[in-house]
C-alpha cells in the first residue's frame, strides 16, 4: 500500500442475502458491491456518483466497516494508525470509529430534537471518550462549532430552531469533533435548496483543506461532484466503470455510462433542447443481474463481446481508468 | 393563443397554531393554452400552495384573500374557481379539467389497489364512458407513455413498479380525463437524472400532442430550461419576475434570481467558485416588511428595500420584475 494512499480497498464485495423469498430454493443474493478497487488518496476530495441502486451508500459504508464485507479486503492507513477492516477486534473498530465518520443525507431526520446543539455535537466526544473534563468537551465543541460558523448563542438552542442549512452544518460539526481523517458524506447538500447547498459545498472545502481530510463524497449530482471533488469515480450495478481525476473525466468521459449521464443533466441553455443523448430503459435489479458487462441493456454501443464478457477496469491516459471492452474505438 | 388560466391577486393565509402565516401574497399571473409556465423558487417560497389554488386543493385552515380571483376559461365558458364550494362543484375541475402529477409517485397511488382500478375509477366519475371503454383507454394512454406490455402493468400494484415507470403511470392517469391545464408539481425531483430526462422528454411530446396548458414547479432551473415557455419565479410568496425562459434565464433581473443561477454548479465552467446566496429564506411567521428578500440581497439600496413592497416593472416586453432597482415611484 503506498504512502500517499488512505483507504485501499481490493475484490470488495458487499452481499446480502435475501431471506424469505423461496423456502426451498437458492438463496437470493443482492449484489450490491462486486470486486471493487479503490485507492482513495491522503487528503482526496473523492467522489462517488451513480443513480440509485448502484451501489454508492453501500461501498461508502463498507468503507466504514458499517456494510458486512462478503469479500476482499480493506486497508486504512493514515500514518499513525493502520486497520485491515476485514478483521477488526472490537477495540480496533472502536479505534477505527474515531478516525472514519459519516455525514447524513437529511439534517431532519438525523438529530436527536430532544438535545440542545452543544449535546448533540458533544455526544461522540463522550461516547469515545476523548475528553477527560466537561471544559475541555466544551472547549473542543466550541472550537469545532466556530469552524462550522455556529456560535454560541445556536449551541444552546434545539435543532428545531434551524434551517436545513444550519442544520446540516451542526451534523458536518458532529461528525468532526472527534478529528477524523477519513470522512463519507453521503448525499449530504442533496436535501438542500441551490442557495444553501453552494454554502455548505463551500464549508465543506473549507474545512477539509484546513484539517487535511480525506473525504469520499457520495452523490448522485455530478455538477456538484464536478465542483468540489479532485476525484472521482462512476458506479454502475455496484461496479466501478470508470474513475479519474475530476477535470479529465468531465472532459473526456470514456465509459458510455459516465457519457450519457453527462448529457442527461438538463443544460440551462433553452435553446439546446433535445440535443442530450438519452439512456433508455431504468438501471437492473441487482438480485438479477445481466450477464457480461452490466450495463450492456442500455448501452447504445453493445456488441456480442459485452453480452458475454465482463469488462474489468483499465488503466488508459491520465490516471484514467475506464472498464468497458470499446472505449479505445468510441473515443474515435 | 387562448388565455386558459387567469389568477388574479391570489393571496393565501394559513392559521396555525403558532399564528396566521401568509403562504402566497397577492400573486398574480395568466397561462394561455399549449404553453408551459415554470414556477420556480426554494422550498418554503409557496410555489406548490399557489399551484395547489387554481383547484382549490389547500387544507381546510387555508384562508383567501378577499381580492383573489381564479378564472379558468373552459370551452364552456369561464370558471370563476373561488365560487366554486362544494366537493361536488369541484369536481368538475379536480381531475376533470385540470390534473395534478405529484413529487413522489410512489405516496400518489394507494398500495392496495391496482394502478388499472384507479385509473378506471378517475375515468368513470370525469366522464360517461362505461368500464369496458375506461379500461381500454387507460391501457392506451399507458402505452403511450413508454410503459412496455401496458395490459399486464395496468392489473400490477404501484410496488411493482420503478420509480420511473411509477412517474409514467401517474402521467398516464393525469391525462387520461385530457385535462386542459396540467399541474405538475416536482414530477421529476424523485427520479435519476437519466430517467429524468426520459420523462422530460415524455412530457414535451405529450404537451405537443394534446395542446393543454402546464404549470411545471420545480426547484431546478434546469429542467425549466429545458421545459418551459415562460418562467415564474416566487420568493417567500411572492412573485419577484417573470417572464419568457430564454430572458429570465439570459438575463436575470431580480437579484434573487441572479442568486439563484450564481449558486448552480455548472458543467461548462468549473472554475469559478460557487456562490451561495447569504443568510437562509426567513420563517413564514416572520416576514420582513417592504421587499421579502431584503434580508439575503446583495443589491440593496437602503431603507426603501426595507418600507416598501416593490411594484413591477417591465425589463423588456415579456420580462417583468419587482425590485426597487427598476422603479423609482415604490408604493408604501
Amino acid at each position: 500500500m503506498s504512502d500517499n494512499v488512505l483507504i485501499e480497498a481490493r475484490d470488495l464485495s458487499v452481499h446480502y442475502p435475501l431471506r424469505g423469498k423461496s423456502l426451498f430454493g437458492p438463496v437470493q443474493v443482492v449484489r450490491a458491491v462486486e470486486n471493487i478497487n479503490l485507492d482513495v488518496g491522503k487528503g482526496n476530495f473523492f467522489g462517488l456518483v451513480g443513480e440509485s441502486g448502484s451501489g454508492k451508500t453501500t461501498l461508502g459504508k463498507a468503507l466504514l466497516k458499517a456494510a458486512p464485507i462478503t469479500r476482499g479486503t480493506v486497508n486504512y492507513n493514515d500514518g499513525e494508525e493502520q486497520f485491515d477492516l476485514t478483521n477488526l477486534t472490537t477495540a480496533e473498530l472502536k479505534n477505527y470509529r474515531k478516525r472514519a465518520q459519516l455525514i447524513f443525507q437529511d439534517p431532519y431526520a438525523a438529530l436527536s430534537p430532544r438535545m440542545t446543539v452543544r449535546d448533540i455535537i458533544a455526544e461522540p466526544l463522550e461516547v469515545m471518550g476523548l475528553t477527560s473534563s466537561r471544559e475541555e468537551t466544551d472547549e473542543r465543541v466550541r472550537e469545532i462549532a466556530a469552524k462550522c460558523r455556529l456560535n454560541l448563542e445556536h449551541l444552546r438552542r434545539f435543532p428545531h430552531a434551524f434551517s436545513g442549512g444550519q442544520r446540516q452544518r451542526i451534523s458536518i460539526a458532529r461528525a468532526l469533533v472527534s478529528k477524523p481523517q477519513f470522512v463519507v458524506a453521503d448525499e449530504s447538500v442533496a436535501a438542500l435548496d441551490v442557495s444553501i447547498q453552494a454554502d455548505v459545498l463551500n464549508l465543506l472545502k473549507e474545512i477539509q483543506q484546513e484539517m487535511g481530510l480525506t473525504f469520499l463524497f457520495i452523490s448522485h449530482d455530478l455538477s456538484v461532484v464536478a465542483h468540489i471533488c479532485d476525484h472521482v469515480a462512476v458506479m454502475y450495478l455496484g461496479r466501478l466503470v470508470e474513475t479519474a481525476p475530476t477535470r479529465e473525466l468531465f472532459a473526456n468521459p470514456r465509459h458510455p455510462y459516465t457519457k450519457a449521464l453527462l448529457s442527461a443533466i438538463p443544460s440551462l441553455d433553452p435553446d439546446d433542447r433535445g440535443k442530450a443523448q438519452k439512456l433508455e430503459g431504468e438501471i437492473p435489479s441487482p438480485t438479477n443481474q445481466p450477464s457480461g458487462c452490466k450495463f450492456h441493456t442500455r448501452c447504445p454501443f453493445v456488441t456480442d463481446q459485452c453480452r458475454k464478457e465482463e469488462p474489468i477496469l483499465q488503466h488508459s491516459s491520465n490516471g484514467h481508468e475506464v472498464a468497458c471492452h470499446r472505449w479505445e474505438e468510441l473515443m474515435v | 393563443m387562448t388565455r386558459l388560466l387567469d389568477v388574479e391577486n391570489l393571496t393565501l393565509q394559513f392559521d396555525t397554531d403558532e399564528g396566521r402565516i401568509t403562504a402566497v401574497d397577492n400573486v398574480s399571473f395568466s397561462l394561455e393554452a399549449g404553453e408551459v409556465m415554470g414556477l420556480v423558487g426554494e422550498s418554503g417560497s409557496g410555489k406548490s400552495v399557489t399551484a395547489k389554488s387554481v383547484m382549490k386543493l389547500n387544507p381546510s385552515n387555508a384562508i383567501y384573500g378577499e381580492q383573489t380571483k381564479i378564472t379558468l376559461h373552459l370551452d364552456s365558458g369561464p370558471v370563476d374557481i373561488m365560487s366554486l364550494k362544494t366537493s361536488t362543484d369541484l369536481q368538475v375541475v379536480r381531475g376533470g379539467a385540470i390534473s395534478m402529477i405529484f413529487q413522489e409517485p410512489m405516496a400518489s397511488f394507494a398500495p392496495a389497489i391496482s394502478i388499472g382500478n384507479q385509473m378506471v375509477e378517475q375515468l368513470l366519475i370525469h366522464s360517461d364512458m362505461n368500464e369496458k371503454q375506461a379500461t381500454e383507454l387507460s391501457i392506451e394512454m399507458l402505452d403511450r407513455v413508454g410503459i412496455s406490455d401496458a395490459s399486464t402493468r395496468f392489473k400490477q400494484y404501484a410496488f411493482e413498479l420503478s420509480g420511473g415507470m411509477r412517474q409514467r403511470a401517474m402521467i398516464a392517469m393525469a391525462l387520461s380525463t385530457k385535462p386542459k391545464l396540467l399541474i405538475a408539481d416536482e414530477p421529476t425531483t424523485a427520479l435519476d437524472v437519466t430517467i429524468q430526462a426520459q420523462v422530460i422528454d415524455l412530457m414535451k411530446d405529450l404537451v405537443t400532442d394534446f395542446g393543454m396548458g402546464i404549470i411545471f414547479i420545480t426547484h431546478d432551473l434546469g429542467v425549466i430550461a429545458q421545459t418551459a415557455d415562460k418562467v415564474a419565479v416566487m420568493y417567500l410568496g411572492r412573485l419577484v419576475e417573470q417572464g419568457s425562459v430564454r430572458d429570465v434565464i439570459r438575463h436575470p433581473a431580480h437579484p434573487y434570481t441572479k442568486g439563484l443561477i450564481a449558486a448552480l454548479p455548472q458543467l461548462d465552467d468549473l472554475d469559478t467558485p460557487l456562490t451561495p446566496i447569504p443568510g437562509d429564506i426567513p420563517s413564514p411567521l416572520e416576514r420582513p416588511p417592504g421587499c421579502v428578500f431584503n434580508t439575503r440581497c446583495s443589491a440593496i439600496l437602503g431603507d426603501v428595500c426595507k418600507q416598501s413592497i416593490p411594484k413591477f416593472a417591465t425589463v423588456t416586453d415579456e420580462h417583468q420584475v419587482a425590485c426597487h432597482l427598476y422603479n423609482e415611484g415604490a408604493s408604501k
